[in-house]
């Protein structure tokens, strides 16, 4: 079940990306989600590409994965460029049936989503492939910071991001365990009609939210006899550090902003 | 010797209409540098009596003492840094995402500044051997070593007391002698007072003195060699007997008659060969 889902896996690396501030990492990428709809003909699209495969490039993780991250979103993309296609009107038209029609103009815009959409999936991608999940969650505590001054919770969002994906791998390993026993038992899984797949479920979903419960029974418990007390007066053990590469990282968007403008049609 | 832990009179209940309560007219004391053993059976109302020592649990009537102080909910939480708990479930434990982050956990809790928490940290890691694994992640640990993991995050808050709550009861022999190896090793560098609730005959014997629970009551106390010499009482304590007291239950089957005091295996051993050399 994990070994499919690249969304959301880290690779261990030394490269310039691996060793990034998350922070920088974080901006940049909804910064580039924002920029790419800056981009409105061939010659702003080249430029994204071309930034984006260097980005690939730098973090010396095999394309590979990318190619399999857009993988699973591959038919959502395929219906949204279908749609353009055969739904936009305008230029030359090629084919005409009722009111499908496919024109000059909606063949450019399917491009022109297509490309937006492995784009965003290659920088998302890379974020997770090249940033470790608790880096992650440092970094979102760290830019949450400010909504502090209108009471929203920052320290407690963050415990519960850390422990959520500290317990991840932990509850993946009880899942197949569970699976497992109830299958010895004669529970066929993914067997059957859409009723008879939902009522084979039960047996998984029960026991696991059951033990669900107990774990975070213990784990409040062991929490508390090691002194938690709430954000109040805690010191932290990791640090995240900003480097001089992170700002030109920075500085890189930018000229690719003032680029992008000077180049959309 | 003083003592660092009193108990007088503790009276425990979960639910108040429970007919028979979880801890009824528990008394005694542990003096500094001892390490205790409380033996019983399921429901005995262990875990409840290692719970109430750092607060965790509120007794219904009686005063417990740590270290001088008597325990109310102001100080519940300076008293819970003199004592450190190790728990039973390795994974339900692990706060933190790394082993180095789950060691630092409690010291970020007190507040303890950066620098001196990678000190302790490290020092801490080295202390049950597992400074090599500080960045891995919990999931890729032993059950063992996920538990060396837990001693260490509660050695790096430097308490005075370490309560073993079942800590060896989740795992494998192997790991259970090392975990038991790594408290002892710890123990004599800081002499601490460890209070050890096990089913494990081998961590009991390592104990000074052992306590047995037995329905919320503190019904037997001794050395391990007095409570050992119970021979097959032990079964009703919750308790294995230890292989030299198997040994002889076997050698009485065959008619061999056997000293009534209990014997470690090396008097055991001694025992043996000078027998067969009277012969």
């Amino acid at each position: 079940m994990m070994n499919k889902l690249i969304l959301g896996r880290y690779i261990p690396g030394d490269s310039f990306i691996h060793t990034l501030d998350p922070r920088a990492k974080l901006i940049a990428s909804f910064y580039f989600i924002g920029i790419i709809f800056l981009a409105n003909n061939w010659q702003t699209y080249v430029v994204l590409a071309a930034f984006t495969f260097f980005a690939i490039f730098l973090s010396k993780v095999n394309l590979g994965f990318f190619i399999r991250g857009v993988r699973p979103l591959l038919w959502l993309i395929l219906f949204t460029v279908a749609l353009q296609v055969l739904f936009t009107r305008g230029g030359a038209t090629y084919f005409e049936w009722g009111i499908f029609s496919i024109t000059e103009f909606g063949v450019i815009n399917g491009l022109f989503i297509f490309c937006r959409f492995v784009l965003i999936i290659f920088m998302s991608t890379l974020l997770t492939l090249t940033t470790p999940p608790l880096d992650l969650s440092d970094a979102i505590e760290y830019l949450l910071r400010p909504l502090k001054a209108v009471r929203f919770p920052v320290h407690e969002i963050s415990l519960m991001l850390s422990i959520a994906l500290r317990f991840v791998p932990t509850l993946m390993d009880e899942t197949e365990k569970i699976m497992n026993a109830q299958r010895a038992r004669g529970v066929d899984f993914g067997e059957g009609n859409l009723i008879q797949k939902m009522k084979a479920v039960v047996p998984l979903l029960i026991p696991l939210f059951v033990s669900s419960f107990n774990r975070a029974e213990d784990l409040a418990t062991a929490m508390e006899a090691r002194g938690y007390q709430g954000g109040e007066g805690r010191t932290k053990y990791r640090v995240l550090e900003w480097h001089l590469k992170d700002s030109f990282v920075m500085i890189a968007f930018t000229l690719m902003t003032v680029l992008l403008v000077y180049l959309r049609a | 010797m003083k003592p660092i832990i009193e108990l007088n009179n503790i009276h425990f209940n979960y639910q108040p209409e429970d007919a028979s309560p979880a801890l009824n007219n528990v008394s005694f004391s542990i003096n500094q540098g001892e390490w205790v053993a409380i033996i019983g059976h399921n429901g005995s109302g262990k875990s409840t009596l290692a719970k109430t020592i750092n607060g965790l649990l509120l007794p219904a009537a009686g005063s417990i003492a740590v270290g001088g102080k008597e325990l109310n909910s102001e100080n519940v939480w300076d008293i819970r840094r003199m004592v450190g708990m190790v728990f039973q479930n390795p994974d339900n434990q692990f706060v933190g995402s790394t082993v180095e982050d789950d060691v630092a956990f409690g010291l970020e809790n007190q507040g303890i500044p950066r620098e001196e928490m990678l000190v302790r940290v490290k020092d801490a890691l080295e202390k049950v051997r597992m400074d090599s694994f500080a960045t891995r992640e919990p999931a890729r640990l032993s059950g063992g070593q996920k538990q060396r993991v837990a001693i260490a995050g509660v050695v790096a808050l430097r308490p005075e007391i370490i309560i073993l709550d079942e800590a060896t009861s989740m795992l494998d022999p192997e790991g259970r002698e090392e975990v038991i190896a790594t408290i002892k090793k710890i123990k004599e560098e800081s002499n601490l007072t460890v209070i050890s609730i096990t089913h494990d005959i081998d961590e009991a014997a390592n104990a000074n003195r052992i306590l047995v629970m037995k329905e919320g009551q503190l019904v037997n106390e001794g050395t391990p060699e007095k409570i050992f010499s119970a021979g097959s009482e032990l079964i009703e304590m919750g308790l294995d007997l230890p292989f030299p007291e198997r040994l002889k239950v076997a050698l009485k089957q065959r008619g061999i008659s056997v000293p009534k005091e209990y014997l470690t295996e090396e008097r055991m051993v001694d025992w043996l060969w000078t027998s067969v050399l009277k012969k």
